[in-house]
């Protein structure tokens, strides 16, 4: 609560970081279209008539109250939810002029272009270089040198190269939480995907991994389009270009993120963000 | 807010109380701690005396002849050192045993990779586990008794290969629990985490979640196969038994167990000395399979 009353108090100064960046966010082409999209749970609707834009190469933040309904709209994205019956969306999700929802799409490959990163870091139970090879395999057939070397240019690109270079051939279970994330960010680079998206990255990490997570997220935007769920305002203010305010299953206000945290135009984000509710 | 109201009569009348309630708490849990403490050390006794009694007939008679001969019919006042051994029922053993874990797991494995990644919550799926979990504690003699309608009958005679399909049907529910057991306890994010990258559901399969419920499962076969050496009653209908060293599946082939059942009958004393030997072979290779099944256990990360 203390914090996001400090948020208020503080000065449009205090985003002024995030001025050049807002005006670009107005003007570059949508990655990604969600429109009229309704989701449910059974017969639980989670999602009402949502529409929204992921700008290519920008970070769109979610935010919004537990159950809002953030984190379900990041699992239509790469069709998580078709892995339940029982859970169902209509609407579209455009990508590439396709509905994305559509049930003829090639799961396999909506999911290799539209990888995504969990909350709690999940390496998988062998070695660091056979969990970034995992992925890669699954999509295409290359020659062991060049394995080699999209396993190291996306260890790289994660920003943890370094630190497992020597160690490739031992399990990933042995690194550190901080350290299981940016491997599991890895992974999903390793694929080349266009789109990541990112479920509460950090909330299972220490704040020295959390900044590594968001400083890496912030130089991976320049190839990747990014979507990011948190539950951390100053997280979504630090990393996101526009900012997604969701309550009770409605998209409540989208804006450049400056925008959002300090002239909000809907009077349920004003409440939320200075921590009068949620 | 009542306890401003409180006058100091009332507060002492509390403190008793609260004294007494206090005692009654310390007797009932060092009560319960006496009595988890006595049904132990009654069940540590039994069982330490049977292993006892076990090592000492047993060893009484062990030695290489009783690995390495097979039946030999004996009479009363005959040297024991002449006694015959158990080659042909340790062979038998081993051979049914292997065959019956080779036919029961993959089955077991495939039933609880089913229940366990595809069914959940299915009713189909739920009457499976159902049924498999009767199966589980089925009395052993009936399984017996339905390899004998099914495959002693129409073969015309008792056989190894009957014994050794009884036994896989005792395995098939204990690695279909340990396999759905083991699959169920991996995160479901694991699973997201391997489609999310886009593979397909079969993939995420073989390749992750086998591997990461490997050592779980590998125990519950483990343990699966020294249920199925000590098992008798689905033996006597199906491979029946054997005096000589038999290789050949689709005659009676001897076992351990049967072994052990028919000499400890027999009334000869030296005959009986061989049933103890068996008995304590059995244990000890029963024994040595838990003891690898939990270093298995442990040996995971």
């Amino acid at each position: 609560m203390g914090s996001m009353t400090e948020q208020t108090t503080a000065s449009p100064a205090g985003f002024g970081g995030m001025q050049a960046r807002s005006a670009e966010a107005l003007n570059t082409q949508a990655r990604i279209s969600v429109r009229n999209l309704d989701f449910f749970y059974g017969t639980n609707k989670a999602l009402k008539s949502i529409n929204l834009d992921l700008p290519d190469r920008q970070v769109t933040g979610m935010i919004g109250p537990s159950g809002c309904g953030k984190s379900t709209l990041l699992r239509v994205l790469n069709r998580m939810y078709s892995l339940y019956p029982g859970q169902r969306a209509e609407g579209e999700v455009l990508m590439d002029g396709r509905n994305m929802i559509d049930a003829s799409v090639d799961l396999n490959e909506l999911r290799s272009k539209v990888g995504m990163v969990f909350q709690k870091p999940t390496p998988f139970p062998m070695t660091i270089y056979d969990n970034i090879a995992f992925g890669i395999k699954l999509h295409e057939k290359l020659a062991k040198s060049e394995l080699d070397d999209r396993v190291e240019w996306a260890l790289s690109r994660a920003a943890i190269w370094g630190e497992v270079k020597d160690r490739l051939q031992s399990s990933a279970m042995g690194l550190s939480g901080g350290q299981q994330q940016r491997l599991c960010i890895a992974r999903s680079i390793a694929v080349r995907p266009e789109v990541m998206l990112f479920d509460e990255p950090t909330s299972a990490l220490d704040p020295i991994s959390t900044l590594k997570i968001e400083e890496l997220i912030d130089e991976l935007k320049r190839d990747f389009t990014i979507c990011i769920v948190t539950h951390n305002m100053q997280q979504a203010a630090r990393c996101a270009d526009q900012v997604a305010f969701f309550y009770l299953g409605e998209l409540v206000e989208v804006a450049p993120a400056a925008q959002l945290f300090t002239a909000p135009r809907e009077k349920r984000t004003q409440e939320y963000i200075t921590g009068r509710f949620g | 807010m009542s306890t401003t109201t409180l006058s100091p009569l009332s507060k002492a009348r509390n403190e008793s109380a609260a004294r007494s309630l206090g005692r009654r708490r310390k007797f009932v849990d060092s009560a319960v701690k006496w009595l988890c403490l006595a049904a132990t050390v009654a069940g540590l006794f039994f069982l330490a005396s049977i292993m006892g009694t076990l090592l000492w007939r047993g060893l009484e008679s062990l030695s290489l002849n009783t690995l390495l001969t097979e039946f030999k019919p004996t009479s009363y006042g005959e040297d024991t050192a002449q006694a015959g051994g158990l080659r042909h029922a340790i062979i038998g053993s081993l051979i049914q045993t292997a065959i019956g874990t080779v036919i029961g797991t993959p089955i077991g494995l495939l039933v609880g990779t089913y229940l366990a990644e595809y069914a959940r919550g299915s009713a189909f799926g739920n009457a499976v586990r159902f049924v498999s979990d009767v199966l589980l504690s089925a009395p052993s003699i009936l399984i017996g008794l339905f390899i004998y309608q099914l495959v002693v009958l129409p073969m015309g005679g008792f056989s190894g290969i009957a014994g050794a399909l009884a036994l896989a049907i005792i395995v098939i529910p204990v690695v279909v629990r340990t396999t759905e057991d083991m699959l169920q306890l991996i995160p479901n994010t694991l699973r997201e985490a391997v489609i999310g990258l886009g593979a397909p559901k079969w993939k995420m399969i073989t390749l992750v979640c086998y591997k990461a419920a490997a050592s779980g499962i590998l125990t519950g076969i483990l343990l699966a196969v020294a249920r199925i050496a000590g098992e008798t009653a689905p033996l006597l209908l199906t491979s029946f038994g054997n005096n000589v060293t038999s290789l050949d599946l689709s005659s009676a082939m001897a076992s351990l167990p049967i072994a052990i059942y028919q000499q400890a009958n027999s009334g000869f004393p030296d005959l009986i000395r061989i049933a103890w030997s068996g008995a304590l072979l059995v244990t000890l290779g029963v024994l040595a399979i838990n003891i690898i099944a939990r270093a298995v256990l442990r040996g995971r990360h």
